[in-house]
Order: C-alpha cells, then structure tokens, then sequence
C-alpha cells in the first residue's frame, strides 16, 4: 500500500453512466490485476474503493460507474485534478493457475478488472476467452478492447438487446483451463454454480478502509474469516461459503 | 520527558496519541507503512473471552463528516491474541499497549482481563462497557452506573495494570457513570464510544447496515466527545482519555484544554492510515501558534475561566 497524489489524465464517459479515469503517478505498489485503489473526494470522508483496470508506467486506469454521491463527484472531475489515492489495495488474481486456455468472466462494472488480467495472460501467450455480461446493449463497453488484446470475446446482455440473450452463465464456452471471475454477487454465485473446473473470484463489499483495519468487510471462508480489502478482493473457488 | 510527553495512570507517554481501538487492529497492518513505536500506545482491537466474527455485513456506511460501523467486536478471542497477536506485535512495538476488551457479563470481563493482565506488554487495560453493536453486552454495563461499577470491581480484582472504563455517550447522564467508576476503583476513564446512529437505503428503503443500527465516529461527533469530556474531567480526579472525531493536531489540544491527559483518534486512521503519525508530527508547531511549551501544563486549561 502506498498514498499517493495522482493527477487526472482522462475522465471520460464510456456509456452513460460508465465512466474511465486515467490517474497518473506513482503505481509502483500495484503488483497483480484485481487489486484496486481507495480514493479520497473531497467532501466525502470514506474513501471509494475501485478496482484497477490497467495500469501503465506512471498510469493507472479505472472504469467506475455513478451509483451515488461520490461516484457522481469523480464523473465531474477534469484533467489535472488532484486525488489523494491508496494504491495497491487487496490481493488480486493469480495468474499461475491459468493454464493454456484460461476463461475470463465480468459483469459490468466487474469487466475492468478482467482487462488487465487478459492483458497479461495474452502477454504470457495464453489462448483467452472473454465472457462479458451486460444488462442491455447501451450498458455495453470494452468489447473492441477485449478483442484488440487477442482474446476471443463473447458479450451476453440480459434483455437480450446485443449479443447472447441472458446471463454470463449463459454464454460460457465448452473448454477452458481455468476461469477468473468478477461481477456483482448474484453473478458470482451463478458462475459459481455453472462454470466447471477452479478458479478465482472477485467480490465485492462495502469497505471503511480498504487496507485490514477495521473489520467493516470481513465474510466467511471455509478456511477461516477473510477480509474481501485485505485477503480478498480475490478468493478462490475452493475457500468460499456462501453465507445463506 | 519532552514537550509532547504526558502521564497516563502512572505510565509516561512519548505524546498524548493513541490510535483507538478497533481502527488500528493489532498493530501490524500500520507497522508495515509507518514505524508506529512513535505513537504513545495505541489500544488494541476489542477483545473477548471467545472468538467472535461479528455482525452480518454490510457493517459500514458513509454519514456526514463521519461513518457508521456495526463491526459487533469481530476478534480471535483472548487465548488467540495472546498467544499469537502479541507476539506479533512484540517484533514491531516496543511499548506497553492499552489492552481493550469486551464481554458478556461481569465474569466474562474479570476472565478476560485476567488472562492480559499475565502479558508483560499490556500497560493498561481499557474495558469497553460501551460497544453499541452486541446484543446483551458491552453498552448494557455502561447505561447503569451500578452495572458499570460492578464491571470494575470485579475487573480491579484480578489485576494490577492501571483499568481505564470506556464509556459509552448513549446515555442521559455520562457524568454519574463516571463518577460511579470512579468510586469503584476504576483508574482512569476513556470517552467517548460511537453515538448509535442508521442511515436507510433509498433505493430498498431498508437500513444500509445489516445490524440496522451502528455507532456514529468521526469529526460529525467532535464537538458532543469534547463536551462529554469536559463534563467527565470536571466531576472526576482520575485521568481521562478523550476520542470521538480527533483528526488534527488543534483537536488533540482542544481535547487536553477540555480536560483529557491523552486522547485517542478513531475513525481518522481509517481514511488515512498515516493520520497518527501526521497529527503527532503537526503538534510541536501547533502547540507554538498558542504559546504551549509542554502539552502536560494544558490539561484541564479549558476549565480555568469557569473560576474567574
């Protein structure tokens, strides 16, 4: 973990209530995709957890979507802003358990983080498939940019308006190594259920500091209790227990 | 002894600054960025007799200037912390800690307390008759000044480390629950705990806590922590720690004017983990802008012009 003040790059809308930041500066604490950062905003006195989506030398990239007041302030930020950021936040995906073909599954705002580790998988040479899932087809982004990276891409919308009508679940593909997964819960656990073989997961919950202290996210594991800032956001298929 | 040097309980402090209990776990996620032997002490995580994994999450929402938790004392339990977060923290925190711990019922408190009371690192031992997020527990003791004594009583009997009561502000009168610790022996007193707070969902129109209801910490309760401790210094002789919503080098001092020997800081770890180490680093000039020399001669100073 480090603090640090990052510039705004980039703020720009990817539909209507996506947007991507590009914060420049010091992101040498980020070591794995699916780690993420906590920003501080001004007025606000949590910071807002978000996961990282790509990161460059002295860049990283973040897609979020406005759900409430933060999130509206961060839509209205302009290049050369300043934030006060967190970097290198939770324990992200391990890449060594891929296998030659692995399958990526995201929902949403849960697809970012998914761009990274295509990245790096498609730079270890690894065949990748991509299964994103929307709820309708003005909702959908990244798709270009999934398959810009090589990967084999599948988009599935709920309403059936782009792509494979129905959910993640419904679009996943007959053969893979291995699958990594991101997305709001519902989807996890549906993923959890459908897809065969391991993997990794991605959850997400409501944070007080993201980084082990207070105990404000702490879940359930067959191996113990986790903390989803700290030992997550990242588990693995075989330690989750589902709470109900 | 420095400028910034202050007694709690028999104990000499480095400065007034301890990280609050429950914002700073057991040390080590701090130790890995920052060295925390510069910090006075700080008070552990709220420990019990078993292990507990808390309340159902969501356990945290944003308010105004503040949050709420409903965490419920989520901790390994006392034979866990002693034999495996202690020694932890004996590699990177060379001071004696402020021991916080949590129960049940009066038995409960006197086990707990006795077991840290063995551990040569435990300096103090603050007893949370305060947590407002368990059931049949915790603020239970710290509503009734007779229930409250009881607790310190029982707890004075199995140890000879200071014992500081953590009180709740819940309460019509803190003053009496004070007093009554006090009468029973309690060596010092910390205020204030969380204020029970909600905050509902618009969208689900049901609470965003999954406990309901949570305790209220940040600069939103400063002003409410800093009354309550001056009531408290003013009716008590024994030290009292003030807390709720420090988050700066002039509210350590606003909180020693109000009568507090040393002060804890919350929820300001949570949003920056270096705020300890920043608010202690700001003091020396903050205490030149107001003539301070050493922060030991302003404890209490803000009662002064009550006797002119």
């Amino acid at each position: 973990m480090k603090d640090c003040m990052m510039t705004v790059a980039e703020n720009v809308p990817l539909t209507k209530e996506v947007y991507r930041m590009v914060l420049r500066g010091d992101v040498s604490a980020f070591t794995a995709p699916g780690q993420f950062m906590n920003l501080r905003l001004e007025g606000q006195f949590l910071r807002r957890p978000i996961s990282l989506c790509d990161l460059g030398e002295d860049s990283a990239t973040i897609i979020y979507k406005v759900v409430g007041k933060g999130t509206a302030q961060m839509a209205a930020m302009l290049p050369g802003e300043k934030l006060s950021v967190l970097t290198g936040l939770g324990n992200g995906y391990d890449l060594a358990d891929a296998g030659d073909a692995p399958l990526l599954i995201g929902g949403g705002v849960g697809v970012p983080p998914m761009y990274l580790l295509a990245k790096r998988l498609r730079a270890q040479g690894k065949a990748v498939d991509a299964v994103l899932g929307f709820n309708k087809a003005s909702e959908v982004f990244y798709e270009e940019e999934f398959r810009a990276l090589g990967c084999t891409v599948t988009v599935a919308t709920a309403d059936g308006s782009y792509g494979v009508r129905g959910f993640v679940t419904d679009a996943l593909p007959e053969d893979y190594s291995y699958y990594y997964c991101c997305g709001p819960e519902p989807m996890l656990r549906a993923v959890y259920r459908a897809a065969k073989g391991s993997g990794q997961l991605s959850f997400e919950k409501r944070m007080g500091c993201g980084f082990g202290a207070c105990m404000g996210c702490s879940c359930r594991t067959v191996t113990g209790y986790k903390r989803i800032c700290k030992e997550g956001p990242v588990l693995r298929k075989e330690e989750i227990a589902w709470e109900d | 002894m420095g400028r910034l040097s202050v007694d709690l309980c028999g104990v000499t402090l480095d400065n007034p600054v301890i990280p609050a209990s429950g914002t700073f776990g057991y040390g080590y996620e701090f130790a890995r960025i920052y060295d925390i032997n510069c910090l006075g002490t700080f008070s552990f995580k709220g420990t019990t007799r078993l292990p507990r994994f808390g309340n159902p999450t969501p356990r945290i929402a944003e308010a105004s200037a503040g949050m709420l938790n409903s965490v419920g004392l989520q901790n390994p339990g006392v034979e866990k912390v002693i034999s495996e977060e202690l020694p932890k923290l004996k590699t990177c925190f060379h001071k004696p800690v402020m021991a916080n711990v949590s129960g049940f019922s009066v038995e409960d408190y006197a086990q707990t307390c006795a077991l840290l009371d063995r551990e040569e690192q435990v300096g103090w031992l603050e007893v949370n008759v305060s947590c407002p997020n368990v059931h049949g527990g915790g603020m239970s003791f710290g509503t009734d000044p007779k229930a409250a004594a009881e607790v310190v009583r029982a707890v004075k009997k199995v140890t000879t480390k200071p014992v500081i009561l953590k009180l709740t502000p819940n309460v019509t009168d803190i003053v009496s629950v004070a007093q009554a610790c006090e009468e029973a022996g309690a060596d010092g007193l910390s205020l204030i705990n969380t204020l029970l707070g909600m905050r509902l969902d618009l969208r689900t129109r049901k609470p965003i806590l999954a406990n309901t209801m949570g305790g209220l910490s940040g600069p939103a309760v400063f002003p409410v922590a800093l009354r309550m401790v001056y009531q408290v210094a003013g009716a008590v002789s024994i030290p009292v720690v003030g807390m709720g919503g420090v988050s700066c080098a002039a509210d350590v001092i606003e909180m020693m004017l109000a009568g507090a020997a040393a002060v804890e800081v919350g929820a300001a770890n949570l949003v920056d983990p270096f705020a300890c180490k920043k608010i202690i680093d700001a003091l020396p000039a903050e205490m030149d802008k107001y003539g301070i020399e050493r922060l030991s001669d302003i404890i209490g100073g803000g009662h002064a012009w009550e006797k002119t």
